[in-house]
């Protein structure tokens, strides 16, 4: 009886250390866990966009009455609510891709200009059928993030 | 309790009883979920048909999970108490949990494409489900790669709990940082933000899959009590015919 009492207090504690390892890592590597930044969390983290060298993703929504196309290029703005980022994109969007949509762009900054190399659509965790939607829209009650 | 339920003639003649019902329930919830998700059920507002994906996506991915965690819980059973049965168990579950695991991988690889626009990223929820299939492979294969069953049974299970860490990950990964997967939407603070009609086909999936589940893990262990006993049987014939030439 003792001898098992020993070996699930051991366990146990095995169990904890590996909890607490992993969650000093985890904390340690948030830069690189993180998927994407918000236009807010740049400026909170780099202070402005110049001090960006290296190839980053942005994420946030599609602010409305952006979106402007010249010739193959898009230009939009991706904004947290906070703060605005104005991307330039060459190459096919995803079919999510319209005003309030949420987004993830991938590229780097030139001139305070963020070129993408790619975009991707990041759809939000509500599912309902669209007549619910338009409803909720009718009657203002709209919380999700497309226009 | 578990002495109880870890003897073997117990457990066979429980099981006799109950695995016509947890068949049953097998097929009828797997018949009216299919049934609700492919066709009566309303397309996404946003998403459109690819929403049924979810149907199959996120029982796959939940029974990952549940499984992962009954496969450790089974493991510190056979560690700490020893019960034969406890490892009976375990190896019975990895082979499901790794279907499922990547069955999640599959679906959530085809449903990415169209939505997001890419097969797949590296981010937090994504990567995290991928270190749960690896673990999954690892205890599988760690538990046969010795020449003693026995070794094989502890360090696969040494291996399954040293796991168990990355389950929290794998479900709190899209409230911890940012990532492209979307956050929860059944199990959530204020209630699911899925619509009644949808939330249906989708808790008929996920009681079709974990009853599945159940009926195969049963069989499974079933196969290996009576491999146990045709080793016994051989054992013995071997050692009288030896008695008898000797």
């Amino acid at each position: 009886m003792n001898a098992k009492y020993r070996r699930l207090f051991i366990t146990i504690i095995i169990i904890l250390t590996l909890g607490l390892a992993t969650k000093l890592i985890l904390m340690a590597l948030e830069d690189n866990i993180v998927y994407f930044y918000t236009p807010n969390d740049l400026i909170e983290k780099f202070g402005d966009t110049k001090n960006i060298q290296n190839k980053i993703r942005i994420g946030g929504l599609v602010l409305e009455n952006s979106i402007k196309k010249e010739g193959e290029k898009t230009i939009f703005m991706i904004t947290d609510r906070k703060k605005e980022v104005k991307v330039v994109f060459k190459g096919p969007l995803p079919d999510l891709f319209r005003e309030g949509q949420g987004i993830v762009a991938e590229g780097m900054f030139q001139n305070n200009n963020f070129i993408a190399s790619e975009v991707l659509a990041k759809h939000d965790e509500n599912y309902m059928p669209p007549e619910v939607a338009d409803a909720l829209k009718k009657n203002n009650v709209w919380k999700g993030d497309s226009n | 309790m578990f002495d109880w339920l870890a003897n073997p003639n117990r457990f066979n003649r429980i099981t006799e009883k109950i695995q016509p019902c947890i068949l049953f329930i097998t097929i009828i919830t797997l018949i009216s979920g299919l049934y609700f998700g492919l066709f009566d059920s309303p397309k996404d507002y946003q998403q459109g048909d690819a929403v049924r994906i979810m149907y199959v996506h996120v029982p796959s991915a939940w029974l990952a999970s549940f499984l992962y965690f009954s496969l450790a819980i089974s493991c510190v059973f056979y560690l700490v108490w020893k019960h034969p049965l406890a490892d009976l168990v375990s190896s019975s579950i990895a082979p499901i949990g790794a279907l499922f695991s990547a069955l999640t991988l599959v679906t959530g690889s085809l449903w990415g494409k169209p939505m997001w626009g890419t097969w797949w990223v590296w981010d937090a929820r994504l990567t995290s489900m991928l270190v749960l299939f690896f673990f999954y492979l690892g205890y599988i294969l760690l538990s046969n790669a010795f020449e003693r069953k026995i070794d094989g049974s502890k360090t696969a299970s040494v291996l399954a709990i040293v796991g168990l860490i990355n389950l929290p990950i794998v479900k709190f990964s899209v409230d911890w940082w940012h990532t492209l997967h979307q956050p929860a939407s059944i199990i959530k603070i204020g209630g699911p933000s899925i619509d009644d009609k949808m939330l249906l086909p989708l808790i008929l999936m996920i009681f079709a899959l974990s009853f599945f589940s159940l009926y195969i893990i049963i069989l499974n262990v079933k196969t290996k009590l009576i491999e146990k006993k045709c080793e016994a049987l051989l054992f013995k014939s071997n050692l009288q015919e030896i008695s008898k030439t000797g």
